[in-house]
């Protein structure tokens, strides 16, 4: 049995946005510092760090994730997607991302990166989600700008481009 | 809004868990999914010396059929029993209010038995394990335990599980069958029920289970179905649960909320 001492750092190690991660870190680093502070990636935002605002929530292991709510101890091996891995090498924005800038559906974007992540698991998994669904994986959100309509606007948007449904023209960010 | 520093251990066995446990005691703290942990350690609630992290174990890790029950190991996070093919058929009332259990970014990584160990008064699954009169399977180095739902929840936060003991698995019973409803009213959908009801269908009539009230889920059984003799005795289960004003409303709101949503549930479940 090793027990991991909270005075020392220990090896942890995963896959982050695609790339392997090998660090070490104190038992009660919560993996939303992990991210911030250790790896550097500040597009995780940090609200309420009690898992009431949503605004740290990632994607581990296909699921979306409260990451103030998850110590980076416990993702050991796990793979993890921040809104970092969303947009391409290029900086291109993703369909999802594009879908929030046309619709309006941020203003002060303290909550967007976690509500991005919660449905880019949903559309993931789901591309025929429906508004009933979207509407339920925000309720885990807080949003104080936008009164969340554009936001449910612009993931139906990026749901249907998902689907092959909508032949946008491409347009310059 | 960071945890105080703790040991943390990675069990790869049940006997490590338990080790752990027995000498640590209170001490040290089980961390499954952390859903309910997790926030009492960033606030600084719990300040444990050591976490034993049980989520690596996969003899917990199972949803196990039995004869007349079903047994949901401590490592089963809620989304995948949400995703269980037949839990429609065999655990119709879990399915009805596990989508109530926090949002779908706290079920992705919470578990069952964390629920249940939690015990927070307007919490789902014991409300559920109650009403469905399910067990309690208790581990530690000394021996295996069950304990009944209604003896286990002692009051606010509080079971009868021992500092050296760990949830092994929760079992719920299949026998009552379909005949059940549930029903919740929060601020909004995931969040903490204001009042939380559960009805299930017994030999004798309904058991009807209240969360969110007390201290503790608590369930009463009902033998008159209609008429005035429910009302009455709706009215008297609503204030013998004993509520209290409180920031999210006041107590006779819930006592109003007991009365009504408990009869709608007795009358779609006898019908």
């Amino acid at each position: 049995m090793t027990r991991m001492s909270a005075e020392q750092r220990h090896q942890i190690r995963l896959v982050l946005n695609g790339n392997r991660v090998d660090r070490v870190c104190e038992p009660r680093m919560l993996l939303s510092d992990f991210i911030r502070h250790e790896i550097g990636a500040t597009g995780t935002h940090v609200g309420c760090e009690h898992g009431v605002c949503g605004a740290c929530t990632v994607v581990v292991d296909g699921r979306p994730a409260r990451a103030c709510l998850t110590l980076a101890l416990q993702v050991e091996g796990c793979e993890v997607r921040t809104v970092e891995s969303l947009a391409d090498q290029q900086g291109r924005l993703g369909v999802l991302q594009s879908a929030f800038q046309r619709n309006h559906a941020l203003q002060c974007g303290f909550c967007t990166a976690g509500i991005l992540m919660s449905l880019d698991a949903l559309l993931a998994r789901c591309a025929q989600a429906d508004e009933a669904e979207i509407r339920d994986v925000l309720t885990g959100h807080l949003c104080r700008c936008t009164g969340y309509a554009p936001i449910i606007k612009a993931a139906l948007e990026a749901a249907a481009e998902m689907r092959g449904e909508v032949d946008r023209e491409a347009v310059d960010a | 809004m960071k945890p105080a520093a703790f040991d943390y251990v990675r069990a790869e066995s049940l006997d490590e868990a338990l080790d752990v446990l027995r000498s640590e005691g209170g001490d040290a703290r089980i961390i499954a999914g952390g859903q309910s942990l997790m926030p009492m350690l960033n606030m600084r609630l719990a300040k444990p010396r050591v976490l034993v992290d049980i989520m690596r174990l996969k003899e917990l890790h199972r949803i196990e059929p039995r004869q007349d029950k079903i047994a949901v190991g401590a490592a089963i996070r809620q989304a995948e029993l949400l995703e269980w093919p037949s839990l429609d058929r065999d655990l119709k009332l879990v399915s009805l209010a596990l989508p109530w259990t926090g949002h779908v970014q706290t079920r992705s990584r919470g578990t069952i038995c964390g629920s249940i160990a939690h015990a927070d008064p307007s919490a789902e699954m014991p409300l559920v394990l109650l009403a469905l009169g399910g067990e309690i399977v208790l581990l530690s180095a000394r021996k295996r335990r069950r304990v009944a739902a209604r003896d286990f929840f002692r009051g606010m936060m509080a079971t009868d599980r021992d500092d050296d003991e760990l949830i092994e698995a929760v079992e719920f019973p299949t026998s009552n069958g379909n005949r059940c409803a549930f029903r919740e009213v929060a601020r909004r959908h995931g969040d903490f029920a204001i009042v939380a009801c559960a009805a299930v269908a017994t030999d004798r009539g309904v058991r009807l289970a209240v969360g969110g009230v007390a201290d503790t889920p608590i369930a009463r059984d009902f033998d008159a179905l209609e008429g005035s003799a429910l009302t009455d005795a709706l009215n008297a289960f609503a204030y013998d649960l004993d509520a209290r004003n409180d920031l999210h409303t006041t107590a006779r709101y819930r006592r109003d909320l007991v009365r009504m949503i408990g009869r709608e549930l007795i009358e779609a479940v006898t019908r």
